[in-house]
């Protein structure tokens, strides 16, 4: 088990410098100067010059990326080029409230999911089981942008009941709830989808399985074979649980963008249109670091849920 | 079943010969009513886009002041106009177009490099497969919908920017359903056999590998046209794709979204359109692995 955690871990550091080499190299691939961009349009050469120096963009491009990576090390992501906050500062607020939206949806989601994928599983070929794929397959193949500008359609323009858009400004409990909710349902469908598909998939794998049969003809009562099928397909499910939660994380910059949630997505987005090179640098290395742990926490609970993993 | 006379010192001819595999999976296919629902719909839905110039009744991109966000059914534009006045229907037909192209490239795209990537790494194995692979993984870090808003944002907006940060979001997933396959099939007796009797790498890997091989990889690749239609679309929506004033379904929906106040229906067709479109495309891609028997 320390062997494995302990391969895992040497595993994911090189990722995670790749990971970084990619956006490092972002900006650079992006067309234009980072520096001409935001320079007033008067300025002179000489200023140019001064301000390209002042960011380090004079530099030979390794040296600029060794020199980000240092300064990346320590926590400092640079400062916005449009407000001139520390980036960090800016992520760490958008990051708390995108993680409550993550945290929320993938609540939603996996409670629905778990509940349908099981249900459907034990009741293949009824009615409940076609409902449950017909859901998932919906889930899956639903615009999630799309399904929150209908659910601001009927719930906030129709029916008046939630607010459109942004977070709440008072402070309140409920109407942080109130604001909260129409993202929460639409970021849920397609993990939804996922996962009421895997449970469901995973659960029927092990119920054809002959010991399930073996239970069932000792005369265990249904309640105690659905436990053995519920931890003999818990490996597989906790996975798709783990990765579902890190896309809901990274995967909300649209679902952001239509609630004006002031989240990482709606930051990115900002960034992006005010080609604020350092936070959009900023956004995507944190979000790809929290995602790369959360692989690898995934990875090693499963090995504590399943042992025989680690022998692989 | 039939009756066969075999003359004297003649072996006899098989009664019924076995199905061949593809014409058992057509044959499955057949016998698919959604499977079969699906496939028509997007027939239906590729012929709209590709004979748009024609079926569409008005100039996609000629708005008039006047007939601004008129409803569905009113006179003259049959799903009504947008907030600039232009036809809808006409405007669905032609970004049926884009948003096809936008979505069906990167997968056609990934699904040549990430075979050729993947069959390269399984096959060769060593030190190539360990640079392909680890090189492979660097995109994982990012989940799906980040990576590709983060490259399309940093290259700035445009169609070959989409194509080219979705393909960047595919190969790698490609490589990797590419390379496991190559594996399994690799260590087979069957391609053992073919080397022993001399066969060439060229040959090995052309008759034998990848016959096995492709099947999985096409309907991996299958599965992932519904997600890449919906970031194609999904960046347009946030400004990242085509340019205004092309008519293209996630761009559609966002211009109109400032208009869900005055009409609650015409701002959600685009979206009903991309919908559709990627739902059929999942259920087509169900149907072909439940009948190509390929679980994954």
């Amino acid at each position: 088990m320390w062997a494995y955690a302990g391969r895992r871990l040497l595993l994911a550091a090189p990722t995670l410098l790749g990971a970084s080499i990619i956006v490092f190299a972002m900006v650079h691939l992006a067309p234009g100067d980072p520096i001409a961009a935001v320079m007033p349009a008067e300025s002179s050469q000489a200023e140019i010059e001064a301000t390209k120096k002042a960011y380090g963009f004079d530099k030979p491009l390794p040296v600029q990326y060794l020199v980000w990576l240092g300064r990346v090390a320590q926590g400092d992501l640079g400062r916005s080029i449009a407000t001139r906050r520390p980036v960090i500062l800016d992520v760490r607020d958008a990051l708390a409230n995108s993680l409550v939206l993550a945290l929320s949806s993938s609540l939603l989601a996996f409670l629905l999911g778990i509940a349908l994928g099981l249900l459907a599983a034990f009741r293949q070929g009824r009615w409940l089981d076609k409902t449950a794929s017909a859901i998932a397959v919906v889930g899956v193949s639903v615009p999630h942008y799309w399904a929150g500008i209908i659910l601001i359609i009927v719930f906030s323009v129709q029916l008046s009941w939630l607010p459109a858009m942004g977070a709440s400004q008072d402070g309140g409990v409920l109407d942080y709830l109130r604001h909260i909710t129409l993202p929460t349902v639409a970021l849920a469908l397609i993990p939804l989808g996922v996962i009421t598909r895997v449970v469901r998939s995973a659960a029927l794998d092990v119920l054809n399985q002959e010991f399930v049969l073996a239970l069932r003809a000792k005369g265990l009562a249904a309640r105690r074979v659905f436990a053995h099928v519920v931890k003999n397909s818990a490996p597989q499910i906790l996975t798709v649980l783990g990765l579902q939660f890190g896309f809901q994380l990274g995967g909300s910059v649209l679902v952001e963008a239509v609630f004006s949630w002031p989240g990482t997505g709606y930051l990115l987005n900002l960034a992006i249109f005010q080609r604020d090179m350092p936070v959009l640098q900023g956004v995507i290395l944190v979000l790809a670091t929290f995602f790369v742990l959360l692989n690898l926490a995934v990875d090693l609970l499963q090995t504590l849920v399943d042992p025989r993993i680690a022998r692989h | 079943m039939a009756v066969t006379t075999a003359l004297p010192g003649e072996l006899e001819a098989p009664a019924l010969a076995p199905m061949s595999y593809w014409r058992t999976v057509a044959w499955r296919l057949g016998r698919d009513p959604a499977t079969l629902a699906a496939g028509g719909a997007l027939v239906a839905i590729a012929l709209a886009a590709l004979l748009a110039p024609w079926l569409a009744p008005y100039d996609p991109d000629a708005g008039s002041i006047r007939a601004r966000l008129a409803a569905v059914g009113s006179a003259g534009h049959l799903l009504g106009t947008d907030e600039q006045g232009r036809d809808m229907l006409s405007r669905l037909l032609w970004g049926g177009r884009m948003t096809l192209v936008a979505g069906l490239t990167p997968v056609l795209v990934a699904f040549l490099l990430g075979t050729a990537l993947g069959v390269l790494a399984g096959y060769v194995g060593g030190l190539t497969s360990t640079l392909v692979m680890r090189t492979m993984d660097i995109f994982y870090a990012f989940p799906s919908v980040l990576l590709a808003i983060a490259i399309s944002g940093a290259l700035g907006p445009g169609l070959a920017n989409t194509l080219i940060s979705l393909s960047i979001v595919f190969v790698p997933r490609v490589v990797r359903v590419a390379e496991s396959a190559t594996v399994q099939v690799k260590s087979l007796e069957y391609i053992a056999a073919a080397r022993a009797s001399g066969a060439g790498v060229a040959a090995i890997v052309r008759h034998h590998l990848l016959a096995n091989v492709l099947g999985p990889i096409l309907v991996f690749s299958s599965t992932q046209v519904s997600l890449s239609i919906i970031l194609a679309a999904g960046l347009s929506f946030l400004g990242l794709g085509v340019t205004p004033p092309a008519a293209e379904w996630g761009l559609m929906l966002n211009t109109l979204r400032q208009s869900i106040y005055v009409n609650a229906i015409v701002p959600a067709l685009p979206g009903v359109a991309i919908f559709v479109t990627s739902m059929a495309f999942n259920l087509l891609s169900d149907g072909l692995r439940d009948a190509m028997e390929i679980r994954g």
